[in-house]
């Protein structure tokens, strides 16, 4: 445990002190969304009809801007190597390093959520289940995304790779993320969404590690 | 007598026999010098030590245990310094090395590390983030991470690299020191470095020999025209 947390601070101090990956995905989420008023008009109706998805759709694609990076530098300077030999099993390194990523790149993205709802003309009512949606739904994409990383590291244009690979698996945390907010708005429970985002958490929480650790062992070979 | 020994082990590398049937045993307070060509598998070999390469065949044995069987003890007692530094540019010198301290299992990473840098002869560069420090002070602070937590087997795949004749008189001391106290060392080198009563494996003995495998495709087409 002392070993996981001292990977997770470590790649928490990384991340402030570079500082880019943290701003970079919460900018590229609010620019994102803000393009869409430019695109579709101004027309408040339109806006707040699709202000779920476009939200949803924004922190998906957020998400996956950094998670190239996830292995790359620890692969590109033989850290993960070393990581691989510790005491740590390996499956604890993508955890602990996904950990990391979510909090720098996913939390972020909660607190910027509920400003660009009012920017869309979101009703009141989507507020609280957006954010819990988010809160929920973001961990399922850096864990399915850490398998991306971890599959396409040291191939040639693997951040390309990753979202061919990684894209049509965020389907379901999409359809479930903006269903409950949908659900929320119209008057009915998003209860029956928000357990499958949590079931979906559940089942990702020990496979995507899993996996992710295979696909490292095969890259370090 | 805890050993580490391996038995006709054979490494591939994708389609290619880099050695076959190399056997290697060493005992506690031993040294092994890896000699041979580049490209003989000196690296390949290590790498296969610390358990980052499986053997295309034969066996490791830790006191006649094999590592394929408790590959998580086997991690615990190796330190495998490669070619790469793993050296984060924005971290300080003594945050790069306590870090690994720490995951090594010191009790007390930052004070270890900063020793070790100290024993390395390198305690001024503690506050020095990475992106600052010369190829051989990274390779001085890669080397560090053997001396920041304890590990009974070294393996340093050519630690000299980038390092001057002082550092080198430095490593040839601390690597006496563990010996003496019962570690083990395994490294490749092309360069001179002095350890008193060190065992020699020269890796070309084990590579298979061009001409006989000219031979067996003779052999095979020979047979193939006896066929048709």
């Amino acid at each position: 445990m002392n070993r996981f947390l001292a990977l997770v601070g470590r790649d928490l101090h990384l991340a402030l002190r570079q500082g880019s990956d943290a701003t970079i995905a919460v900018m590229f989420f609010v620019l994102c969304v803000v393009l869409f008023p430019f695109g579709v008009g101004p027309e408040p109706n339109i806006l707040a009809r699709i202000a779920a998805g476009v939200i949803w759709v924004a922190a998906l694609l957020a998400s996956l801007l950094s998670l190239e990076r996830l292995f790359q530098n620890d692969y590109e300077d033989g850290s993960l190597e070393l990581l691989s030999l510790t005491a740590l099993p390996l499956e604890a390194v993508v955890l602990a390093k996904t950990l990391a990523h979510w909090l720098v790149t996913g939390v972020p993205l909660l607190v910027a959520a509920p400003l660009l709802a009012v920017l869309l003309n979101m009703e009141a009512g989507g507020f609280g289940v957006l954010v819990l949606t988010l809160a929920i739904g973001t961990p399922i994409l850096s864990l399915i995304g850490s398998i991306g990383a971890a599959l396409t590291l040291g191939a040639r244009r693997g951040g390309v790779l990753i979202s061919l690979l990684i894209l049509p698996l965020y389907i379901p945390v999409l359809i479930f993320g903006a269903g409950a907010i949908d659900a929320a708005i119209t008057g009915l429970t998003p209860r029956p969404h928000l357990l499958l985002l949590a079931g979906i958490l559940a089942g990702c929480l020990p496979l995507a590690p899993w996996a992710g650790a295979a696909a490292l062992r095969q890259a370090l070979e | 007598m805890p050993a580490f020994a391996g038995t006709e082990l054979t490494c591939l590398r994708g389609d290619r026999l880099v050695f076959t049937e190399l056997d290697f045993r060493i005992e506690p307070g031993e040294a092994l010098m890896l000699l041979g060509p580049n490209g003989s598998g000196k690296s390949s070999l290590l790498r296969m030590l610390a358990g980052l390469l499986k053997p295309f065949r034969g066996r490791l044995a830790w006191d006649d245990l094999e590592v394929r069987d408790e590959p998580d003890q086997h991690r615990r007692r190796i330190h495998y310094v490669g070619h790469l530094d793993a050296v984060k540019p924005v971290l300080s010198a003594l945050e790069n090395l306590a870090f690994w301290a720490r995951l090594g299992g010191a009790d007390d990473p930052r004070a270890h590390a900063l020793d070790a840098l100290t024993r390395f002869g390198v305690p001024h560069i503690a506050p020095v983030p990475g992106r600052y420090l010369s190829a051989g002070q990274k390779r001085r602070l890669n080397l560090a991470r053997i001396l920041a937590a304890p590990a009974p087997l070294w393996l340093l795949d050519e630690p000299t690299v980038a390092l001057d004749r002082a550092a080198v008189r430095l490593l040839e001391g601390i690597i006496a020191e563990h010996r003496a106290a019962g570690g083990m060392v395994v490294l490749s080198t092309h360069a001179d470095i002095a350890l008193p009563g060190h065992r020699v494996l020269q890796l070309d003995e084990f590579s298979p020999v061009a001409h006989d495998d000219e031979d067996d495709e003779g052999h095979l087409v020979d047979d193939g025209e006896h066929a048709a």
